[in-house]
C-alpha cells in the first residue's frame, strides 16, 4: 500500500472547533508505528463552517471529512487510513462516488491565487513552501528582472490594493521607487480591523512565506532594505507562524544580507498592534510603529514620499503582497484573464453571519454577489429570507436583495453605496434589524474614532444618540433628516477614511431600508424583532409542537411548557434575546 | 505577581537605544503583570527618556493596555459584526451573569476578567470567545458555561 497523508486544518478556526483533539488521536495512533502514514498540519482550506476538517490523501484519491472529532478520527484512522474503507457519511463530497470525492460547489466557482497554498501546505515548513515554487519569484526578480520591469509587470497585471481603497499597486510602487532617499521602508498592513473579516488572518496562518516573498519583491523594486509587518494582537497564531516563517527565511538566507548572492539585503520586523481600529489607516499605522498614539495625518505627503520616520515607505495589504509572487511567475497576462473592467484578478472574501457555509472563498473579480452567497455560501440557514449583505465593515454598507446580481468589482460595489473594503461579507437575514445594524456600526466607529477631527469625534456620537433613540422607540420624525445632515457633515469634515466612511452604514440602510426606520419611529415596532423595547415574542400555539428546544435555550427561564404541552413565554421574565426564535425548528416563535 | 520597580526596570532595559519602542515596552510589561502598574510610566521616563506623558498617552489610546490588575484568565468575548448578528449580545450578558460581574469587568474571585472585543477572526464560528490564547467557537450559553467550568476546575 502506498503512503497515506492525513491533513488536518490547523488554523485558528480549526483549533477553535476542536482540531486539537483530532490531532491528539492521530499522533497517538501514529506512535503505535505506521510508516505508511504521514501527518500534515495546514492552514484553513476555507470551509470553516465544517471545521474541524481532515483530509485523507493517497493514491486512490482525496477525501475531505467534515466536523471531525476525536471519536470520529479514531474510526477514520482505523477504517479508512489503515483499512482502506472511507466513511462516506462524514465526507464533504457526495455519497455516490467510488474513489475521488467530488467537491461541493464551494470550490467549483473559486480561483485560488492569493490562497494558492493555504490549506494545502504546512505553513510552518519552509520546505513545503519551496516545493510550491516558493521564493522562485524572488529569484526571478533578483536575477532576471530590473525594478522597472517589475513595476511594469505589476502595473500591467491590473492588481489593485486589497486593503480597501483599491489603489493600483504598480503605480504605488512606482511612486515610492521614484521618491528620493537612500533609506526606504516596506510595510505590510496586517491590522485587519474590519470586524467580521478574516482573510488576512487565514493567509498569514496558512501561507506566511508568500506574504514575506511579496514584501521582498516590493522591497527590491523600490529600493528598501527594511520591512515591518504590523499585525493585530488578536491573532496570536498568525503572529506565531509569522515569527516561525521569518526565522526560517533568515536561517536559509532568504532574509538577510546579499540574498541569493545578489546585492539585495533585507530584514523584517514584526510589530504587534495594540487594539486600535484606526491604526489600519496607513498614516496612523506608521505613527503606531513609531511608538506614538495612532492618529492619522493629512496626506499629502503620501507615505511613498514621507512615511515611516519621514522616509519613503510603501505600504500594502497582506493579500496584495500574497498575489505578487504568483503574478511574477505566471505573468501579468494570466492575472488579467481573471476579473472584469478595471478590477482584475481574484479577491478573497470571508463569508460569515447568517450563512450556511461560512468560510473563506477566493473568486474572480466580477463574480456576482448572489453566486458567492447562494452557490458557494449555500444560502441562509433554515431557509430564512436573505435581507442584506454587509461589505466593507464600518466604512461600508448593506446591499439589499434587489442588488444581489451586482458583480464584485470596485466600481459596481461603490455604486451601491457600500465599498469593496477588504473582503469581509457579513450576511443578514430577515431576523436582523437594519436600524440596529446601523447603530452597531456607529457605536463601533464612535468608539474607535481617534478624536482628532471634531466631526468624527462628536458627530458620530450625535448620530449614535439618534440611532439609540430610534432603536429604543423614542425616535422622532425629524430624526431621519438629522441623520442625513450629520452624515454629510462628518463625511466632508473628517481627515481619514474612518470618519469619511462612518456614515455609510447609516446611509445605505436608509437608502434601502427606510421603511424599517419608519416602523421604529412611527409604528414603534421593530419588524425584525431585535430591538428589545419594540419587540414582544410570542409562540404560535397552532405551530408549536412542544419539543422543548426553546425552553432549553431560554437564558432567563421565561418559557413554560412540558412535553406534549404547548409552550408559552412568560412576558415579564422575557429578556427579548430571541434565542427561542433562533432555535425553533418549526418557526413557531414570532413577534407580536 | 506583585510588581517591583526593580523588575520593571529589568523589563525596560533591553529597549534602551531603540526607536519606536513605546508600544513594545508597554506590551512587555503588560505581558508580565497583566496590566500596567502605576510605576511603569516614570520608570520608562527614567530609563528610556520617553516622557511619562507620552507613554501614558499611548497606554490610554490603545485598548489593549489596562491600568488595573486583571483576573487570572482573560475572557475576550467577541462582538464583531458576524458575532453580533449571531447573538453575541445575549451570550455576553449571560457571561456577565454567570461570572457575576458587576461593572466593570473583573470577577470577584480574581479568576476572570472580561473584555469585549470586535472580531477574533473566527467569524464563521460565531459567536466566539477567547480565553487567554484559546479561541472557542459556535458558542451556546450552555457551552460557554462548560468551558468556564474547566478553567475553574483547573484550580483557575
Ligand atoms: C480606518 C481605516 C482602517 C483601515 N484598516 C485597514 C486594514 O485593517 N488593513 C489594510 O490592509 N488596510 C486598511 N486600511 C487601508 C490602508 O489605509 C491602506 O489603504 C492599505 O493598507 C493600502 O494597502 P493596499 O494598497 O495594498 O490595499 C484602512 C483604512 C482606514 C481609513
Ligand atoms: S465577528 Fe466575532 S470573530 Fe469575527
Amino acid at each position: 500500500m502506498s503512503k497515506t497523508l492525513i491533513r488536518i486544518g490547523y488554523a485558528s478556526c480549526g483549533i477553535a472547533a476542536g482540531a486539537k483533539d483530532v490531532l491528539a488521536v492521530v499522533e497517538k495512533r501514529m506512535k503505535k508505528g505506521s510508516r505508511r502514514v504521514e501527518l500534515q498540519k495546514t492552514g484553513c482550506i476555507g470551509i470553516c463552517f465544517d471545521e474541524p476538517i481532515v483530509q485523507i490523501i493517497n493514491e486512490q484519491g482525496q477525501w475531505t471529512y467534515r466536523k471531525v472529532d476525536g471519536k470520529k478520527m479514531e474510526r477514520i484512522y482505523d477504517e479508512h487510513v489503515l483499512g482502506g474503507a472511507p466513511i462516506y457519511e462524514w465526507t464533504v463530497g457526495e455519497l455516490s462516488t467510488g474513489g475521488e470525492v467530488p467537491d461541493r460547489p464551494i470550490f467549483e466557482h473559486q480561483q485560488r491565487i492569493a490562497l494558492r497554498n493555504t490549506g494545502i501546505i504546512d505553513p510552518e515548513s519552509l520546505d513545503a513552501y519551496l516545493e510550491k515554487q516558493g521564493y522562485q519569484a524572488l529569484e526571478k526578480v533578483l536575477k532576471e528582472m530590473d525594478p522597472d520591469m517589475v513595476v511594469k509587470e505589476i502595473m500591467d497585471s491590473g492588481l489593485r490594493g486589497r486593503g480597501g481603497a483599491g489603489f493600483p499597486t504598480g503605480l504605488k510602487w512606482s511612486f515610492c521607487k521614484k521618491a528620493a532617499g537612500d533609506r526606504k521602508f516596506i510595510i505590510c498592513n496586517a491590522d485587519e480591523g474590519d470586524p467580521g473579516a478574516f482573510m488576512d488572518r487565514n493567509l498569514l496562518e496558512g501561507d506566511p512565506h508568500s506574504v514575506l516573498e511579496g514584501m521582498m519583491i516590493a522591497a527590491n523594486t523600490i529600493g528598501a532594505s527594511e520591512g515591518y509587518i504590523y499585525c493585530r494582537a488578536e491573532y496570536p497564531l498568525a503572529i506565531r507562524r509569522l515569527k516561525i516563517a521569518i526565522g526560517q527565511a533568515r536561517e536559509r538566507g532568504f532574509i538577510g544580507k546579499n540574498i541569493m548572492g545578489t546585492e539585495f539585503s533585507f530584514d523584517i520586523t514584526l510589530k504587534e498592534g495594540a487594539g486600535a481600529f484606526v491604526c489600519g489607516e496607513e498614516t496612523a499605522l506608521i505613527a503606531s510603529i513609531e511608538g506614538e498614539r495612532g492618529m492619522p495625518r493629512i496626506r499629502p505627503p503620501f507615505p511613498a514620499e514621507a512615511g515611516l520616520w519621514g522616509k519613503p515607505t510603501n505600504n500594502n495589504n497582506v493579500e496584495t503582497y500574497a498575489n505578487i509572487p504568483w503574478i511574477i511567475l505566471n505573468g501579468a497576462r494570466e492575472f488579467q484573464k481573471f476579473g472584469i473592467k478595471s478590477s482584475r484578478g481574484t479577491k478573497v472574501f470571508s463569508l460569515a453571519g447568517k450563512i450556511n457555509r461560512g468560510g473563506l472563498v477566493e473568486v474572480p473579480m466580477g463574480t456576482p454577489l448572489r453566486k458567492i452567497i447562494f452557490e458557494i455560501g449555500g444560502g441562509i440557514p433554515k431557509d430564512r429570507r436573505f435581507k442584506a449583505v454587509q461589505l466593507g465593515g464600518p466604512s461600508g454598507g448593506c446591499i439589499p436583495t434587489q442588488l444581489l446580481d451586482t458583480p464584485v468589482d470596485y466600481e459596481s460595489i461603490t455604486a451601491t453605496g457600500a465599498i469593496m473594503g477588504s473582503g469581509g461579507m457579513v450576511v443578514m437575514d430577515e431576523n436582523t434589524c437594519m436600524v440596529e445594524v446601523a447603530r452597531y456600526f456607529l457605536g463601533f466607529t464612535q468608539n474607535e474614532s481617534c478624536g482628532k477631527c471634531t466631526f468624527c469625534r462628536i458627530g458620530t456620537l450625535r448620530m449614535l444618540e439618534v440611532l439609540e433613540r430610534i432603536t429604543k422607540g423614542q425616535g422622532k420624525e425629524t430624526d431621519i433628516d438629522e441623520l442625513k445632515e450629520l452624515a454629510e457633515l462628518i463625511r466632508a469634515s473628517s481627515l481619514c477614511g474612518l470618519g469619511q466612511g462612518a456614515p455609510n452604514p447609516v446611509l445605505t440602510t436608509l437608502r434601502y431600508f427606510e421603511n424599517e426606520y419608519h416602523a421604529h419611529i412611527v409604528d414603534k415596532k421593530c419588524p425584525a424583532g431585535v430591538c428589545k423595547e419594540l419587540t414582544t415574542f410570542v409562540i404560535d400555539e397552532e405551530v408549536c409542537r412542544a419539543c422543548g428546544l426553546c425552553k432549553k435555550a431560554c437564558p432567563s427561564e421565561a418559557i413554560e411548557g412540558k412535553p406534549g404541552v404547548k409552550h408559552v413565554i412568560v412576558q415579564d421574565r422575557c429578556i427579548k434575546c430571541g434565542s427561542c426564535r433562533e432555535v425553533c425548528p418549526f418557526d413557531a416563535v414570532g413577534t407580536g | 505577581m506583585k510588581p517591583k520597580a526593580k523588575d520593571i526596570r529589568e523589563i525596560v532595559a533591553p529597549f534602551k537605544g531603540d526607536r519606536g519602542v513605546t508600544i513594545p515596552v508597554l506590551q512587555a510589561i503588560q505581558n508580565v503583570y497583566g496590566y500596567l502598574p502605576p510605576e511603569t510610566f516614570s520608570i520608562i521616563e527614567d530609563e528610556l527618556g520617553i516622557p511619562s506623558s507620552v507613554s501614558y498617552g499611548v497606554a490610554t489610546f490603545y485598548s489593549q493596555f489596562r491600568l488595573r490588575p486583571v483576573g487570572k484568565h482573560i475572557i475576550k468575548a467577541c462582538d464583531g459584526t458576524a458575532c453580533h448578528v449571531r447573538g453575541s449580545q445575549t451570550l455576553l450578558s449571560s457571561i456577565k451573569d454567570h461570572l457575576d460581574l458587576k461593572d466593570p469587568e473583573s470577577s470577584n474571585d480574581g479568576l476572570f476578567t472580561l473584555e469585549i472585543v470586535a472580531c477574533l477572526g473566527c467569524c464563521s464560528l460565531a459567536p466566539v470567545m477567547m480565553i487567554d490564547d484559546v479561541t472557542y467557537g459556535n458558542l451556546t450559553i450552555e457551552k460557554m458555561k462548560e468551558i468556564i467550568m474547566t478553567y475553574r476546575k483547573g484550580g483557575g
